[in-house]
């Protein structure tokens, strides 16, 4: 059995007067020990929801979560708050986008980091500190001895960043989630972050889940790789194999539109037409055919199930058979 | 007409740091842009890059004189934009324009689509009657994607995309030569970016305009760019035409920014050796002495990288370098070593020597 399961996880959210935005439609991954698993989309595509889901983050009104996210043996939707709470730190980590905000202003990073080993390893205080010292140097950050007393204002973007996964390591989570861990910091300082991710997830056996919207991260980290659109998994496969041969229109379309950096001079891009605004419901429908370049009637009449195709997940009526390149762009 | 459009000569800007309530005295400036020379041809795309915090926009900004420049010049079409002033100024604004990175904020929230566009026409006098300008509204907008009945509408009723066609409209209302853009594309989704980077270079063929596109993507500057400049720190370190210096970095830090931009195959990544550099962006308040960069880089000598600050040199044609060793660098004679990382300070910066004397704040200067 994987370490988590998530089982048709849908999400909901429902205000007042206003019709129910399902946010996160049915999505269903494993991930087991020292394994990646990357979640991709672009913005509203509901890969954050999908990890707030998991922790237990939403608020209780308003939101609606169904379907089971098994974590060794134990459905996390069912434990109540103080259950959540205790999960929380010790066996379940989250690094967040964006660092600042998600580090308290007026705590000193050390008293941060030791928050944690206090709370869920019952650590008195000096002992947290000496701790939390070497956690500090785990990551990365040179003489951590000073930072403990710092704040975080007083440290540079990717040394938030690497606090923030000091804390999340305090406990030696058995499952990382990493919400776009490295949009936020400079491509120089990305490269030291997701390598030391990597050597983690490697020298600790965590379960990682990144969730990103950069295909370049998820080409060198993750093992398996889940595309989310409009709420769905429409593809799901291995990385080398998801890459060699992407088979969904909107997965393909994703791949065409990257400028790269070994691409031959003069090459054109292909974008994918329109904007997440087009979507349709998936209700009865492709909510990617509205942008589709492979749209049959059938697209916009039938929601396309999920098949299962040697070690692939798709769910498209009209695959993109491999090798073709990618559709003209038909003018907006 | 002389192939140079644009040619920036030894252009600086310096922040000063204040201290104090009531005289604010400058303790100490921000070496935002720190003597940079280019040039950018007519009907070229000259590329910027660096990463955050190295002084690309405030270049971009400064050239259009958005913040005055401490020092340096730039000479736009053969006249010296810098000294230009009042009217004449503003004339010549008509023919460098700007596109800005939020789209939404970069657009008044309260004009109409049509309002936005028009501003620019009445300010310039080039709006020549109703039914001229009408047409030249409905030609903007075709030129950028646009239905015509965006006209009458808010920007915020667009997506994303659709706003930075909009401030791409009004960037070319005016028929401007050069058009500065400062992150065109990094606020929008992935599928979304390529729509405009394709606008961008069919505006180029369309209306034979000079880009300089300011990015820290370098894919996308890559893709867009004939010539690229790399900035670190204040400073140009690299500049070459876009295949050159993808294909054959010569500057220690070119090297670094360029192993370490995730590229979307597996194939490539897991045979990829990345250059990690250590530690953070030194304080533009307190840069290193000799090299800005020689705190960080792996191919640091013992001499001259952090007494002799290097000048950019040309070590072939078109491909120019700002580093002592580069030669020994690609002949593979000096190899990279491991870097320690330095302590980086956030804040001002200041270096810790000046005293901070008066008051700190108003409590302080009443108790």
């Amino acid at each position: 059995m994987a370490l988590l399961e998530v089982r048709d996880l849908s999400v909901v959210f429902q205000r007042k007067g206003e019709e129910p935005f399902r946010a996160v439609d049915g999505v269903s991954f494993d991930v087991e020990p020292g394994q990646t698993v990357g979640l991709v989309g672009e913005s509203g595509c509901g890969k954050s929801v999908t990890s707030l889901a998991i922790m237990g983050l939403l608020p209780k009104r308003g939101a609606t979560v169904t379907g089971t996210v098994t974590y060794d043996g134990t459905d996390l939707l069912k434990l109540s708050d103080k259950q959540m709470r205790d999960k929380r730190g010790s066996e379940l980590g989250m690094v967040f986008q964006d660092p600042l905000s998600s580090l308290n202003p007026v705590v000193p990073i050390g008293l941060q980091v030791t928050e944690v080993l206090e709370r869920h390893r019952g650590m008195p205080r000096k002992e947290a500190m000496i701790e939390a010292k070497d956690l500090l140097d785990k990551v990365g950050i040179p003489d951590p001895n000073r930072r403990l007393k710092e704040y975080p204002h007083q440290l540079s973007g990717g040394m938030r960043q690497r606090a923030l996964i000091a804390i999340a390591l305090a406990c030696r989570p058995k499952l990382l989630i990493a919400d776009e861990p490295t949009t936020a910091l400079d491509v120089t300082i990305q490269a030291q972050i997701l390598s030391l991710m990597k050597e983690l997830v490697q020298d600790l056996g965590t379960a990682l889940v990144m969730i990103t919207h950069d295909l370049g991260v998820v080409a060198g980290l993750c093992d398996e790789v889940n595309v989310l659109y409009g709420g769905k998994v429409v593809e799901k496969a291995m990385r080398h194999k998801l890459f060699a041969e992407p088979r969904h229109p909107y997965t393909h379309g994703l791949l065409a539109s990257i400028p790269r950096l070994d691409a031959a001079p003069g090459e054109k891009l292909t974008p994918i037409r329109g904007s997440v605004a087009d979507n349709i419901p998936w209700t009865s429908a492709c909510a990617f055919a509205p942008r589709c370049p492979n749209a049959l009637d059938v697209c916009v009449q039938v929601t396309p199930p999920e098949e299962d195709q040697l070690g692939r997940l798709l769910r498209c009526h009209n695959p993109v058979v491999p090798g073709t390149p990618a559709a003209e762009e038909v003018p907006v | 007409m002389s192939e140079t459009l644009v040619s920036v000569q030894d252009m600086k800007v310096h922040f000063p740091i204040k201290r104090g309530v009531f005289m604010d005295r400058t303790v100490g400036y921000v070496y935002a842009v720190d003597g940079i020379d280019l040039e950018i041809k007519r009907g070229e795309t000259y590329g910027l890059v660096g990463e955050s915090g190295c002084g690309k926009s405030t270049l971009g900004r400064a050239m259009l004189r958005l913040n005055e420049p401490t020092a340096g010049r730039m000479v736009f079409d053969g006249q010296d934009f810098s000294a230009l002033k009042g009217e004449e100024l503003r004339k010549m604004r008509r023919r460098i324009q700007m596109v800005f990175q939020d789209p939404l904020s970069s657009l008044d929230p309260r004009q109409s689509v049509e309002s936005i566009l028009v501003e620019g026409l009445r300010a310039h006098d080039l709006d020549e009657g109703k039914e001229s300008t009408a047409k030249r509204l409905r030609e903007l907008l075709s030129a950028v994607g646009l239905p015509s009945t965006a006209l009458r509408k808010y920007p915020h009723e667009f997506s994303g995309g659709q706003r930075q066609r909009i401030g791409i409209a009004r960037a070319l209302a005016l028929n401007p030569d050069l058009i500065v853009a400062d992150e065109p594309v990094s606020a929008l989704d992935v599928s979304v970016q390529a729509q405009v980077v394709n606008l961008l270079e069919e505006l180029q063929e369309q209306f034979g305009l000079t880009y300089l596109v300011i990015a820290h993507d370098l894919a996308v500057v890559k893709h867009i760019s004939d010539r690229v400049g790399v900035m670190y720190l204040g400073g140009l370190v690299e500049e070459a035409t876009a295949e050159d210096l993808y294909a054959e970095p010569l500057h220690p830090y070119t090297r670094a920014l360029l192993s370490a931009i995730p590229v979307p195959d597996p194939v490539i990544e897991d045979r990829r050796e990345r250059i990690l550099l250590a530690g953070d962006l030194p304080s533009p308040a307190n840069p290193p002495s000799g090299c800005r960069f020689h705190t960080r880089c792996p191919w640091r000598q013992a001499t001259r990288c952090d007494t002799d600050r290097p000048v950019l040199r040309e070590l072939k044609p078109g491909h120019k370098v700002a580093c002592h060793y580069a030669e020994q660098i690609q002949s593979g004679e000096i190899q990279p070593h491991e870097v320690k990382p330095i302590l980086v300070e956030e804040g001002d910066g200041l270096s810790p020597d000046i005293p901070l004397v008066g008051p700190a704040s108003v409590t302080e200067a009443l108790s």
